[in-house]
């Protein structure tokens, strides 16, 4: 979350609208612990990140869905098959819950 | 905006602690409460009750450095389900006190800042205790070890370390018993077996017990085959790593034999 503060303050000083996604449980091993962040402002700029690179592409949508239709924080969930975890590299076959939210306080 | 991220965000930038409370599951997901030790909550989860029990475990789990979900019922009660809060425990940095102003100590400076620990170097010998031989250390202190520990070992906890890397029992020696007196997390003493079998015989004149010594890793670190001084700084964090995770990885002081 700290390295998080630069980007979302200056995305924040122009006016743009900011999602903050964070890893809140992990099933199984997982490339990053609970408390992994990332942020995404509304023109689709990324800091941070959730996961070892195998699920953030999915997350920027997720994020910009959320900003772009107004809506309201949620939970998603993403496995990571052993296939998927094999061809980014990484060990891991477990599932990470993310919370994807607005940045509105 | 209620003024809870330039809370949040002006007590990360300052290193000061905080934790920060969000309804995951529930009827208010998103919901978000910060909480800092000596300071009113910020933002509600929706519930009075539900903010105080939750306030009240988010310190407990700020202060072990712990984040993860808790689970509450609607009120906060406690053994139920319905409400489930993930708290982000953002502690201060872990400390690593090193003892030694060696070239040991310039490589295990870089790795332990790498680690995220705030690092301060102590000797009580000017000449080699200073900032330009440690630029990364967060503080360099000319002072007798066990004078230092008489300072800083009351805010030393489990997450913390102290390394002694002094060589000299007339340092060492009493560096390892004012440490035993705090509740550091990991204490490690460098040396060869010899050096370190003559240490333990001043330790224990000292009236220091082999329960006691448990608690003492010597010598220090993993058994890498470590020869350089930045081999051994791995070598000893990897140690300080497995100690602190509760792993049972066996280190130099379970071995026998030559430590290279």
């Amino acid at each position: 979350m700290r390295e998080l503060l630069d980007d979302i303050d200056r995305w924040r000083g122009e006016g743009r609208r900011v999602a903050l996604c964070r890893v809140v449980d992990l099933e199984g091993s997982g490339p990053r612990l609970p408390g992994a962040a990332m942020a995404v402002s509304d023109r689709g700029e990324v800091s941070g990140s959730v996961s070892g690179g195998c699920v953030e592409g999915a997350v920027v949508e997720e994020a910009l869905a959320m900003l772009q239709g107004d809506q309201g924080a949620r939970m998603v969930r993403y496995g990571i098959s052993d296939d998927d975890a094999f061809a980014v590299g990484l060990t891991c076959g477990g599932t990470i819950h993310l919370l994807v939210a607005p940045l509105d306080w | 905006m209620s003024g809870l991220y330039q809370a949040l965000s002006g007590a990360l930038r300052l290193g000061h602690p905080a934790a920060l409370a969000t309804t995951v599951e529930g009827p208010r997901v998103g919901a978000t409460l910060l909480v800092r030790p000596g300071a009113d909550p910020i933002g509600s989860l929706g519930d009075d009750e539900l903010d105080r029990v939750v306030s009240r475990d988010a310190l407990a789990a700020l202060a072990v450095g712990r984040t993860g979900i808790r689970h509450y019922g609607p009120h906060g009660e406690a053994r139920q389900e319905g409400v489930t809060v993930f708290v982000d425990a953002f502690a201060p940095p872990p400390r690593m006190v090193i003892f030694g102003a060696v070239d040991f100590t310039a490589a295990l400076v870089r790795v332990a800042v790498l680690l995220g620990y705030r690092v301060t170097v102590c000797d009580p010998r000017s000449a080699f205790a200073t900032p330009h031989r440690f630029p990364q250390a967060n503080e360099v202190v000319v002072e007798w070890p066990e004078r230092h520990l008489e300072r800083v070992g009351a805010g030393l906890g489990p997450r913390d370390a102290v390394c002694v890397l002094t060589h000299d029992p007339k340092f060492d020696v009493p560096a390892i018993v004012a440490a035993l007196r705090t509740g550091v997390g990991y204490l490690g003493a460098m040396g060869s077996r010899r050096t370190h079998a003559r240490r333990l015989e001043a330790l224990h004149a000292l009236g220091v017990t082999d329960r006691d010594l448990e608690r003492l890793m010597a010598p220090i670190g993993l058994d890498l085959g470590a020869r350089t001084p930045e081999e051994t700084a791995v070598a000893i964090a990897a140690e300080v790593i497995a100690r602190g995770a509760g792993r049972p990885v066996p280190g130099l002081r379970d071995r026998s034999g030559p430590i290279h």
